[in-house]
């Protein structure tokens, strides 16, 4: 993985010691909340609910288990021994002191993470695909393309006051683990037909209040000019964006109101103004950071085969481990779903196994993921019975990836001063609901997620079944959507009707999955069932 | 009722008005008459509180508490974490909110 060179560690340094001096001047009252409000923003401290909370930037969603048990580390000294792994592959802490803050960030300098472009109208953290690096469906490991638009994106002046804040996700297989197309910008590393590596732009997605899903803007531009084509869109939102309504200001209404087409000619005449001007890395820097993502040491003549004896780790298998390019490997996932428990959190001590196994199986690595999930990307087929028995001593063993119970939901109003409602306990009884795996099994892929407010950090757009949590004259109420997917077959949900209080949801949600297997057809997921019979079976279920 | 609210600068946490100091727990708030604007100024100035604002309360079996549900997990903490609620002097009033 990416290791600092010394002007990286050098900024990230100064800006420990920049932030250090603004919390001194904050605390001894020479600075109003005024004032210091933007300055915090811009190291990731918000003041939520209860407290302040701190969000961590894990740039594409990998760690090293040096990083993990950093994040462990913290969670204990500073927190209340646990944190909470975001939907934008981040990690949130609820329980911040301000006095803490600038030791706490330089703890997280000293293994080369930080919380800059965490918050506020910049470039945000960029995501990319979990299995990067490991996927047998990718063209390239997207991870380096990611690293150089980070590297591009810090600090970059031009795009410090965007109009809004702005998220970008790189993937580089036909497969979108992502969510690519509902972000910003969309990028999908290609292969021409001259076998040259670039990369297809999409932009103006997003979901929040007025979900979109991105068009496609560029089928194919040259990785050398990946980050001039990234500028020439960013010059544009930035000339062309809306300043004067919050609610119109992400590039996705920019897209939407000029339109696809106008919007493709003004980033080309952008695109090519900025020729010539030097904008692009040197091919060397490229290839300098793609060294660093390299394939690990793997070992070969490893044998395939997995004992299966034990019906536990069976289930585990089948649900939790997918296939690696390299023979003899696998890719688990750990989700952190436990039934009844809080989508996206770990303890430190959890955190701590897992930066262990990590260590031992993983060639030092992981991956958070957007569904709040944690990947262990290279592990010996011959090792996954040891690792899952160690999963299952630390509660980390839920066999529910992509089944109903593996929920995306945000804080909600447990923790977050923007909810209007609650999220994390519908998960759970609809988790509860759920329970047996055999009927998860029997009900199959179904992403459900949910979210405490319209600004839908949960997701709940692109969920098959999504939840959205609302404000009825005080009383949290909950609408159902369907038929939404953040995947390659993207899809934006829709709502089925009024909305149900916290019980009537779980019951809803049930009512929808008992239409789907009474009417599926063969190989058909729920949302296929969905796509084909429409919404009428599934309202006529709901509200006769 | 009208009770007076804010986070504490240090640490972050929600602290209620008393009618002298600032106290963690919403049971120690106190009903703020037309002086309130004259406090809040006084508060703010002092840059120890953040971002006070008047919130409608009531006196229920269980003391003061505020009526809107945002307002009633800030005063009593998570409902999902039972372990980090903020310690009521009524033991029981950790299932207020719901």
């Amino acid at each position: 993985m990416y290791k600092y060179d010394t002007y990286d560690q050098e900024m990230v340094d100064t800006r420990v010691a920049e932030f250090r001096d603004q919390v001194e001047r904050r605390l001894a009252g020479k600075l109003t909340e005024e004032q210091f409000r933007p300055l915090r923003l811009k190291n990731g401290l918000y003041q939520q609910l209860h407290a302040y909370m701190l969000r961590v930037a894990i740039p594409y969603g990998t760690l090293s288990s040096k990083q993990m048990r950093m994040l462990a580390e913290i969670a204990r000294k500073y927190d209340r021994d646990y944190g909470h792994f975001t939907t934008r592959q981040n990690i949130q802490y609820n329980w911040i002191k301000l006095e803490d803050m600038p030791d706490l960030l330089a703890d997280l300098a000293s293994v080369e993470m930080h919380a800059i472009q965490t918050s506020g109208n910049c470039i945000r953290n960029i995501s990319s695909d979990q299995f990067a690096g490991a996927a047998a469906d990718e063209v390239a490991d997207p991870r380096p393309y990611a690293e150089l638009l980070r590297q591009w994106s810090s600090f970059h002046p031009e795009f410090s006051h965007l109009p809004r804040k702005f998220k970008i996700a790189v993937i580089a297989s036909d497969e979108d683990r992502a969510a690519m197309r509902l972000h910003d910008i969309g990028i999908q590393i290609v292969k021409n037909d001259a076998g040259e590596i670039g990369a297809r732009y999409y932009a103006g997605g997003g979901m929040g209040r007025t979900p979109m899903i991105a068009p496609l803007i560029r089928d194919f531009v040259p990785a050398e000019e990946l980050v001039s084509y990234a500028e020439a869109i960013m010059r544009v939102y930035n000339r062309y964006g809306r300043r004067d309504n919050k609610y119109k200001a992400r590039i996705k209404i920019l897209v939407h109101e000029m339109g696809a087409e106008q919007f493709i000619e003004e980033v080309d005449a952008e695109f090519e103004h900025l020729q010539g001007q030097n904008i692009d890395a040197p091919a060397a820097e490229l290839e300098r950071i793609i060294g660093y993502f390299e394939d690990p040491a793997y070992e070969t003549g490893l044998s395939d085969e997995i004992d299966r004896s034990d019906p536990d780790f069976a289930v585990w298998l089948d649900q939790n481990v997918h296939a690696h390019k390299q023979p003899g490997y696998a890719i688990a996932t750990i989700s952190l779903k436990p039934v009844g428990g809080i989508p996206g959190d770990a303890s430190s001590a959890q955190m701590d196994v897992m930066a262990d196994l990590m260590e031992q199986y993983s060639f030092d690595e992981c991956r958070v993921t957007h569904a709040q999930n944690i990947v262990l990307p290279h592990i010996r087929k011959q090792d996954l019975y040891a690792v899952w028995q160690k999963l299952v001593d630390a509660d980390l063993a839920s066999p529910n990836l992509d089944l109903i119970s593996d929920i995306i939901a945000c804080p909600g109003l447990d923790y977050c001063s923007l909810a209007n409602a609650r999220s994390i306990p519908v998960a759970q009884k609809i988790a509860k609901r759920f329970a047996d795996i055999d009927r998860q099994k029997e009900l199959g892929e179904l992403k459900l997620k949910i979210s405490g407010c319209i600004n839908a950090c949960g997701h709940h757009h692109a969920g098959h079944i999504g939840i959205l949590g609302v404000d009825r004259k005080g009383v949290e109420n909950y609408q159902l959507l369907l038929g939404g997917s953040g995947a390659e077959d993207v899809s934006l949900a829709k709502i089925t009707g009024p909305g149900f209080d916290e019980d009537g949801i779980v019951d809803a949600v049930e009512k929808v999955t008992d239409v789907y297997v009474a009417e599926r057809e063969d190989g058909e997921r729920f949302v296929d069932t969905y796509r084909r019979l429409g919404m009428e079976p599934f309202k006529e279920a709901l509200y006769g | 009722m009208k009770i007076l609210t804010g986070n504490d600068l240090r640490t972050g946490d929600v602290v209620w008005w008393t009618g002298y100091d600032w106290s963690r727990h919403v049971s120690d708030a106190a009903e703020m008459g037309d002086n309130a604007p004259d406090v809040m100024a006084r508060e703010v100035a002092k840059r120890v509180v953040n971002d006070c604002y008047l919130v409608d309360a009531e006196r229920t079996e269980n003391g003061i508490l505020p009526v809107h549900i945002k307002e009633k997990v800030r005063a009593t903490g998570p409902t999902v974490r039972p372990d980090l609620k903020i310690a009521p002097p009524d033991p029981a009033a950790g299932n207020w909110v719901i």
